[in-house]
């Protein structure tokens, strides 16, 4: 047993945006574990005040890199719903396609670059390259497909450039979809080569239980991604978007400068494993398959399974996005009119991003200029979920000694997912001896 | 010859330009030949004390960061400032419309703004507090320009941006002009070397790359002209990416 740990990490690597663990034990009693977020606040709510509608979509996209996708969703449909804007069967296809693209992107990246490194124990993706070049050049093969998806349909794929409020600035050509989906056929069996490299360091994965709140859209017809209403695990009936801030109750904390976010209990769970939770039973047979291949059969309460979820999810985000070429290709691409009108009022965007459930919501002039703004994003609502998986976890793990405990506390950090800067308002590990 | 130091680090920003490293996929493995990366908190867990060439993306919005960018700048060779937010300040300058820091903070956290933690001053790019040897432009930064220029860079080269506007770029791709479609463009005054991206996909450019040296102030006003605008006009779009050129 280890009498005395302290533990002080600034800045935990391979995630995105800046966070810090403090861990203090003396004589063997736990006196301290905090998670600390000091990334430097931007103050996106204050930025687009006084901007036309027609740059919040592009002012907001900047909030993440990774999600920069999901937040523009968030942002059009936030405008939609205040104007009164009902987008065409066609458009909402090309945002699913465009938003199952950002996430298998996400999914990869987080997953292969930087989870993976966790369970083989390597600094980084770099090394591998030269002991499991395969695995890597099917990972970037994978990865880039993603990315290309994002391309074609958005334009670019950090910051898209074709999504626009009520429709797109630009279609893709019907051979582009053609040929896009037979990339995504080949893409289901690259998909299972991974789940076995995946597989044969699942060994890797600590056994660690906590049950919280899992908070996720759902719709009765589909797994939700782009569109929803919210779901608690605690409460049976869903909530109307337009009531989310009952759900993510934000309140700032002296340790972030991201706000964090509560509802039933002292914290909830957002991200795959959450969608995972509510809504599994909606995943297609090959997704189930895979995460039941990699220990997830059913509802999970290791929040290191979030990483098995996506996977999980990169086979589904693939099939839908095959589905959805199918039905463009069927009915042919049309260009469409996507003029509108901007009109007095508040609208709110909800979207399952990435790493969760994303919230924003607007406040218009009739001119169609933000007057007010609020965005709640994944990472946020993850914050306090994080510390109170870190005062169980730490108790079990103490014996493994400061130099494991740091790696694995850093690694349930990961787990998660984390996009600091995305947080808008966030990794150190700092043992205090 | 030794291959140089190589480091990344990120302030105020969403970090999507590290992401277009990190994009690069396969030929990621081709650069690492050429430079030892060592410090990319994103990707990479290690750190290193001395560098020869330090990335620096994001904006300086907090005393606490500026000593951390001057720390870096002591320890660098070569400081290049990476992306938008680094370069010019990028969108996150929207925040310096407003007089006073503690208005912001209290529109977005309310009552707990006044927090220390959450402390803030108006955005500076990188150039207003440590001297910048190189800009790379961009919001998110191009790949491939990216990639030119670590190659000179590893070479012993200071790489050049075009000095020539978007329009060139855009033109040269036989793009419709977007002004004949109503919509107003800064692709006249901004820096090309993005292939024209927005343009090209419907969309006008903002000036996310900062303009040419010298901005040619009557080709723009000929083109504002032309459709019946005033600098007016443009004036919103100028300020959403910081550039505030004399037009």
């Amino acid at each position: 047993m280890t009498e005395n740990i302290n533990i002080d990490l600034h800045h935990v690597t391979r995630v995105e945006g800046h966070g810090n663990i403090k861990v203090n034990v003396t004589d063997g009693t736990v006196e301290e574990i905090t998670w600390q977020v000091p990334e430097a606040p931007r103050f996106f709510e204050a930025m687009v005040v006084g901007r036309h509608c027609s740059e919040l979509q592009p002012i907001t996209s900047r909030i993440c890199g990774i999600c920069s996708i999901g937040h523009s969703f968030a942002s059009l449909k936030a405008t939609e719903a205040a104007f009164g804007l009902t987008i065409s069967e066609q458009t909402r296809r090309l945002r699913e396609i465009l938003n199952h693209g950002e996430n298998l992107q996400s999914h990869i990246l987080h997953v292969c670059y930087l989870v993976l490194p966790d369970l083989m124990r390597q600094p980084s993706v770099v090394p591998l390259a030269s002991t499991h070049r395969d695995a890597v050049l099917l990972v970037t093969k994978l990865h880039r497909l993603a990315n290309e998806t994002c391309d074609m349909i958005g334009g670019r794929t950090t910051h898209p450039i074709r999504t626009a409020i009520n429709g797109w600035t630009m279609l893709p050509t019907e051979k582009e979809l053609e040929q896009l989906k037979q990339r995504h056929i080949e893409a289901l069996d690259d998909l299972s080569a991974l789940a076995e490299i995946v597989a044969s360091v699942a060994e890797g994965i600590p056994d660690f239980v906590r049950e919280t709140e899992y908070i996720s859209l759902t719709d009765p017809n589909e797994y939700a991604i782009y569109d929803g209403l919210i779901k608690s695990s605690d409460i049976d009936k869903p909530i109307p978007v337009e009531e989310y801030e009952q759900v993510v109750n934000e309140y700032v904390s002296p340790n972030s400068t991201a706000k964090y976010a509560k509802f039933n209990r002292e914290s909830y769970f957002a991200g795959a494993l959450a969608r995972y939770n509510n809504n599994y039973t909606q995943l297609t047979p090959e997704a189930l398959e895979v995460g039941k291949m990699l220990g997830l059969d059913g509802i999970n309460y290791n929040p290191f399974m979030n990483n098995i979820a996506q996977v999980a999810e990169s086979v589904f985000s693939v099939q839908r996005t095959i589905d959805h070429i199918d039905w463009l290709l069927d009915k042919g691409l049309k260009k469409e009119d996507y003029s509108f009108e901007p009109k007095e009022g508040r609208g709110m965007g909800a979207v399952d991003v990435p790493r969760g459930i994303l919230f924003h919501d607007y406040t218009y002039d009739k001119n169609g200029v933000c007057v007010k703004a609020n965005c709640v994003i994944p990472t946020n609502q993850n914050h306090a979920n994080i510390q109170k998986d870190f005062d169980k976890f730490v108790p079990e793990y103490l014996d493994k000694g400061e130099e494991e405990l740091q790696f694995l506390m850093e690694m349930l950090v990961r787990a998660y997912d984390p996009c600091i800067s995305c947080s808008v308002h966030y990794l150190n590990v700092e043992f205090i001896r | 010859m030794a291959k140089p130091k190589v480091a990344f680090f990120d302030f105020a920003c969403c970090e999507g330009c590290q992401l277009q490293v990190v994009n690069l996929e396969e030929d990621i493995l081709g650069l690492v030949n050429l430079v030892d990366v060592v410090e990319f908190r994103e990707a990479i867990t290690g750190k290193a004390p001395e560098y020869d060439i330090a990335f620096i993306e994001g904006s300086i919005t907090r005393p606490v960061d500026e000593e951390r960018v001057k720390d870096i700048r002591k320890r660098s060779k070569l400081l290049v400032a990476f992306g938008a937010c680094a370069h010019t300040g990028g969108l996150n300058k929207l925040k310096n419309r407003y007089n006073d820091m503690d208005e912001v903070r209290s529109i977005v956290y309310g009552e707990d703004g006044a927090m220390e933690h959450l402390d803030t001053y108006p955005t500076k790019a990188v150039h207003e507090v440590v001297k910048v040897d190189l800009s790379i432009p961009g919001c998110p930064v191009n790949k491939n320009e990216f990639v030119r220029m670590v190659k000179e860079l590893a070479v012993g080269k200071i790489p050049q941006l075009p000095n020539y506007p978007v329009c060139v770029e855009c033109k040269m791709k036989e793009n419709q002009c977007l002004y004949d479609l109503g919509i107003t463009c800064l692709g006249p005054i901004t820096r090309a070397g993005c292939d024209a991206i927005c343009p090209s996909n419907g969309d006008a450019c903002v000036g996310c790359r900062g303009t040419v040296d010298e901005p040619n102030k009557n080709a723009m006003h000929e083109v504002l002209q032309k459709y019946d605008l005033t600098v007016g006009d443009i004036k919103q779009k100028m300020n959403l990416f910081a550039i505030d050129p004399e037009i």
